[in-house]
């Protein structure tokens, strides 16, 4: 089951830029929560922080508080093992090139020491059906390599494999970005599958997916939060007149 | 409609530059195969013909006799090339991750990536000097290991930059993913990152080896050579390349003859092993993989 984030006083950096200024904000359990804003608005940023892959990058720095369920991130836990809870899925698909579809879905348990091999079987055979790709790529998970599926099924699987470590929270980064209408829809069916069983929370540049998959939505711009509300709200009737702008073409 | 003309011009004198710039192109490639061929011919036809059963199975003959072979020379380099990568392979690789992976930007990796490309062109003889001073003094005498050990030495540059090079061209997106599903770093890089550039550093690994194959220099005062068969690493060994110069150099027709055949032989044999290398890496890989 997924659990609920509760985001305090959060602030990002890139070397000397400022990228998060002063987030606050409780991302609800079992539930899709959208991110949206102009590129470069932190948006992504702001994600990355909520697995601690923001720190990857040596000259970031981050203050403030993250819970998620009753963890502070930040102080309670590795990053190591925060990632094993938060699950992510990146802009682009990134299978592992060398693997096997099997493999691709499995890495992150094998890569930490599983071996039984009955349950890996079953956890990639049910990651697989959760991210509906099973029936596509059923014949032949052990002969084809991961970088040989198309796209969409690609990044499918890369849900998959985020989806086998059974985490409870699972972020996406514009994880249609790169694809075609087809795909993404495809996509988008999963999100509103998933998101019973896990806390879901995606970065979109397209505010009719948003619209679609999330219940929850948030605005960035320019590193700060500007608003948050259930996403009904934010497209029909905004309390900031930068949202009402944005949403409406404005800008960005 | 005046341009017309001046336009069929100009597309003709493209592609004249075009078929320039292709005859070019093969022309240099031909200068660059033509000596190898050459080379590749004449060393068929002056070593074939000293090629027997006696030459793999036979040591060689006291001088002036007719006949023996290099059997002991052949065992040798097998030797000397396993002690050598034994050494320079591990050695290599791990210092091409710690440069590509963990020091990137430090001042010591910029030192290390120096110094492997100041090593890389240091003289073999220079090599066989130190392993000679380090190795051959103190143990009071020569010996295979010794001559494994500068070899492995000469392997570790080139070994070491390209498997930097090769982890570097693994996409930042692929190390991501790892990272993502909470793969700890040291996994990540060992599992994926160098597993993904296996091609290349395998490639790496077989130019270097192929490379101290046929080095004699630094095995004359370290390996030294020998007559006769000998496969500890303790004592005094023989190698092709060794064995090949001694010959060379002989007043005997019967062993110039035979000094032809070592290094077609040689030639073969590091053909041989790169492309069983390569044959049994590649058996893994998947339909579609990259």
């Amino acid at each position: 089951m997924g659990v609920a984030i509760e985001v305090k006083a959060l602030n990002a950096w890139y070397g000397a830029t400022h990228t998060l200024q002063d987030i606050e904000l409780n991302i609800p359990a079992n539930h899709a929560t959208a991110l949206i804003g102009p590129s470069g608005c932190g948006k992504s940023t702001f994600v990355r922080c909520l697995n601690r892959m923001h720190e990857t990058n040596p000259i970031a720095r981050v203050t403030g508080t993250v819970r998620i369920g009753d963890l502070d991130i930040y102080n309670d836990i590795s990053p190591v093992e925060i990632r094993r809870r938060v699950g992510m899925v990146f802009q682009r698909p990134n299978p592992f090139p060398t693997m096997s579809i099997y493999d691709n879905v499995c890495s992150g348990l094998k890569l930490n020491g599983y071996r039984n091999r009955r349950e890996l079987d079953e956890i990639v055979e049910r990651s697989l059906r959760s991210a509906a790709l099973w029936d596509e790529v059923k014949d032949d998970l052990k002969k084809k390599s991961g970088a040989s599926l198309s796209g969409g099924q690609q990044q499918r699987m890369c849900i998959a494999r985020a989806l086998a470590v059974d985490p409870e929270v699972l972020l996406m980064d514009e994880p249609a970005s790169a694809l075609d209408p087809v795909s993404t829809s495809k996509i988008e069916d999963l999100i509103f599958q998933l998101k019973s069983q896990y806390t879901i929370v995606i970065v979109t540049h397209n505010m009719q997916q948003a619209a679609r998959v999330a219940e929850k939505t948030g605005f960035f711009l320019n590193g700060r939060l500007v608003e948050f509300d259930s996403t009904h709200k934010i497209f029909t009737n905004p309390s900031d007149k930068r949202t009402e702008d944005y949403i409406t073409g404005r800008f960005g | 409609m005046a341009a017309r003309p001046r336009q069929n011009l100009y597309s003709a004198w493209r592609t004249v530059k075009d078929h320039l710039a292709t005859s070019l192109a093969i022309l240099a490639t031909l200068l660059v195969v033509a000596p190898l061929v050459a080379i590749f011919v004449y060393l068929i036809y002056k070593g074939a013909s000293s090629l027997n059963l006696a030459f793999f199975t036979q040591i060689p003959k006291p001088e002036g006799e007719v006949g023996g072979g290099m059997a002991n020379a052949i065992v040798g380099s097998a030797v000397v090339l396993g002690v050598a990568s034994f050494f320079g392979i591990p050695i290599g690789i791990g210092g091409g991750i710690y440069l590509a992976e963990f020091g990137r930007g430090t001042k010591l990796a910029n030192a290390i990536r120096f110094t492997a490309d100041v090593l890389n062109g240091v003289p073999s003889i220079v090599m066989g000097i130190a392993a000679f001073s380090l190795i051959v003094v103190p143990m009071h005498h020569f010996s295979a290991f010794a001559g494994g050990v500068a070899l492995g030495i000469m392997m570790i540059p080139t070994v070491t930059r390209t498997t930097e090079e090769m982890l570097l061209m693994v996409p930042h997106s692929v190390r991501e993913a790892a990272l993502g599903l909470g793969v700890p770093n040291w996994r990540s890089v060992l599992s994926i990152t160098l597993k993904t550039a296996s091609p290349g550093v395998i490639t790496g690994c077989m130019l270097a080896f192929a490379r101290v194959a046929g080095e004699t220099a630094p095995l004359l005062f370290t390996a030294l050579g020998n007559q006769f068969w000998s496969v500890t690493l303790n004592h005094e060994i023989s190698a092709l390349p060794l064995q090949i110069y001694n010959y060379a150099i002989s007043p005997y027709d019967d062993q110039h003859r035979q000094a032809w055949a070592g290094s077609l032989v040689l030639i073969a044999l590091i053909v041989i092993a790169v492309s069983l290398v390569r044959f049994f890496t590649s058996r893994g890989t998947l339909k579609g993989a990259s």
